[in-house]
């Protein structure tokens, strides 16, 4: 009897812990979206802040926000992909692939201010570059980097043995079959990991605060400097001015993810139920 | 096994197969490959651009007030040109402690709930949120705990409500993405069959987890919180809107602190000279303590596949 009701107290435990979780999430949610909701209009949207409160809209952080993380899957995806095709097709297990999946690890756990210090010493300053979307784009590619090989990894691997065999067996090469055969067919799932690493760049304050710089600008070229929305939400809350514009910052930034994750997801499904 | 020829060697192992190609596609094959390897490490050149870079900003801080002084200076002052990181160090460890003492145990519960309890339906609700939970921008977090969290702190402990309860807090939600997901994975790599056994024997649901797949899955999820403490410790945006960011040693749940990354954040849009090398140092160690990490993890894991 008593390990019953030890059972019934510790299962209670858990599903608390889980609870917890889901109801931190959805209070999370819930206070951006109810907060928010009432500052999204057109003129929010597309007007530019005016004056000390910053008051009026956010058009030109969306799109330096847009902007970089677009130049930053430029620069992150052909790199970030062949690297992970070098490691499931081509590498032979040794030393050299130890250094590469501890430089990868290493790389995906290194806090991001210190990606946004390196990105300022030599971007910024070692390469003159100054404070601009490139700049930005690149030390973001080097935290995205990691994510996108590990996903594009996993994709491939997933890929079962006998497709590739059936290749071989036609008299195709290793670049044939890799390029026509394994990547189209691991395709969904590595979009699936791109998409994910976008929404990641989409919300980074610390490594864009001290490449892209914080002047409020609408980018046009890629040396143009600008301020995303991560970093305009930081100084509205910081500063205290103009909480609204901070509460619609927050929700706008909260839309771009929810939608990332939730088509990463769907991609994700569609592809699992066409697989069977 | 002896299966598919062309996959396991490298193109110059396996020229007997490959004679059957012509020379150009010889070439471009390799070529092909090369070009795979030199985008692989990438990896390894940010590893050692970064640590070149920052480290060489950082390197002078152990002639001017000198390594001993950097380290273990007690003062933090940009107006006396004092860069003791002491009270940043206890402000990142005691935050970090904090963060974990809250967020661990919500996470592995999670976890467990996640592999052993929840339904498929259930689990349809509880897995995603605990991704989007990590999709959360810190930056929304830092907010989320300006705004609701901190009043709610102040009541408690007095004052304005920023310090490390405030930060603990909010940390501790932003690991347990990390720590969850890691634990899942443990306790569904636990072989299915000591689980039956178990259960085979007569114990309850929770002697299960608690007697069999904790210890059967102990080393991932020791790895799973160390990996969460690196993230907690690395957290820049959330701990600089809520800790309070002055430079001081620990006075209390409600009193404000800085941590070496919040500091960071705050000085470095004016700091120069010695104060700007100071904070290229701090980021130097906290890169070497997030490598550590890693690498302890590694040597953990190892040490499993050993035994």
């Amino acid at each position: 009897m008593n390990k019953r009701i030890a059972n019934r107290l510790a299962l209670s435990v858990l599903w608390l812990c889980a609870g917890t979780t889901v109801a931190v999430l959805g209070a999370v949610i819930i206070y951006v979206f109810v907060n928010g909701i009432g500052q999204l209009s057109p003129e929010f949207i597309f007007t530019w802040p005016q004056g000390v409160n910053a008051e009026g809209g956010i058009w030109p952080t969306i799109v330096s926000t847009l902007y970089v993380t677009g130049l930053a899957m430029l620069i992150v995806t052909p790199i970030g992909v062949l690297a992970a095709v070098f490691l499931a097709e081509y590498a032979v297990q040794g030393r050299l692939v130890r250094i590469i999946r501890f430089a990868a690890d290493s790389l995906a756990s290194v806090p991001s201010i210190i990606m946004g210090l390196f990105g300022l010493a030599l971007f910024v300053e070692t390469m003159h570059i100054g404070f601009s979307m490139i700049s930005a784009a690149l030390a973001l590619s080097f935290l995205m980097l990691p994510i996108v090989m590990r996903t594009t990894e996993e994709a491939i691997r997933a890929v079962p043995k006998y497709i590739r065999w059936g290749s071989y067996g036609l008299g195709a090469s290793k670049w044939q079959t890799v390029s026509r055969i394994v990547i189209p067919a691991a395709m969904p799932r590595i979009l699936t990991g791109l998409i994910l690493a976008t929404g990641r760049a989409v919300g980074e304050t610390a490594v864009v605060i001290f490449t892209m710089g914080q002047a409020i600008n609408l980018p046009i070229s890629p040396l143009d400097s600008g301020r995303p929305m991560t970093v305009h939400l930081y100084m509205l809350a910081m500063e205290g001015i103009n909480l609204p514009a901070a509460y619609g910052t927050a929700l706008l930034l909260m839309i771009m993810i929810l939608f990332f994750n939730l088509t990463a997801r769907w991609l994700l499904r569609r592809n699992r139920r066409m697989q069977g | 096994m002896a299966d598919e020829p062309m996959t396991t060697g490298t193109p110059s192992e396996s020229k007997s197969t490959l004679k059957l190609m012509s020379k150009s596609m010889y070439a471009k094959e390799a070529a092909l490959r090369n070009l795979f390897l030199l985008c692989a490490t990438a990896a390894v050149a940010g590893v050692a651009l970064i640590f070149l870079f920052v480290g060489v900003r950082g390197w002078p801080i152990i002639q001017d007030p000198g390594l001993g002084a950097f380290l273990f200076g007690k003062v933090w002052s940009s107006s006396t040109d004092q860069f003791g990181i002491l009270p940043l160090v206890t402000g990142t460890l005691v935050i970090t402690i904090g963060a974990l003492f809250l967020g661990a145990p919500l996470a592995v519960g999670t976890a467990v709930f996640l592999s052993e309890i929840a339904s498929p339906k259930v689990r349809a609700v509880v897995r995603p949120a605990v991704e989007l939970l990590a999709g959360v921008p810190s930056v929304v977090y830092g907010f989320f705990g300006l705004i609701i969290l901190r009043p709610i702190v102040a009541n408690v402990t007095g004052g304005l409500g920023f310090g490390p309860l405030t930060a603990a807090i909010i940390l501790a939600v932003m690991i347990v993405p990390t720590i969850a997901t890691l634990t899942e994975d443990a306790l569904g790599s636990v072989v299915p069959g000591i689980r039956e056994a178990s259960y085979a024997m007569g114990a309850t649901t929770w002697q299960t987890i608690y007697k069999v797949l904790l210890p059967a899955a102990s080393i991932g999820i020791i790895d799973a919180i160390i990996l969460g403490m690196g993230r907690a410790v690395g957290e820049t945006m959330a701990v600089v809107m809520v800790a309070g960011n002055a430079p001081q040693f620990y006075q209390g749940l409600g009193e404000p602190v800085s941590t070496l990354t919040s500091q960071i954040v705050i000085d470095m849009s004016y700091a120069s000279g010695t104060h700007r090398t100071a904070l290229f140092g701090m980021a130097v160690i906290l890169f070497l303590i997030s490598m550590g990490l890693v690498a302890l993890v590694r040597v953990i894991s190892s040490r499993k596949k050993e035994r």
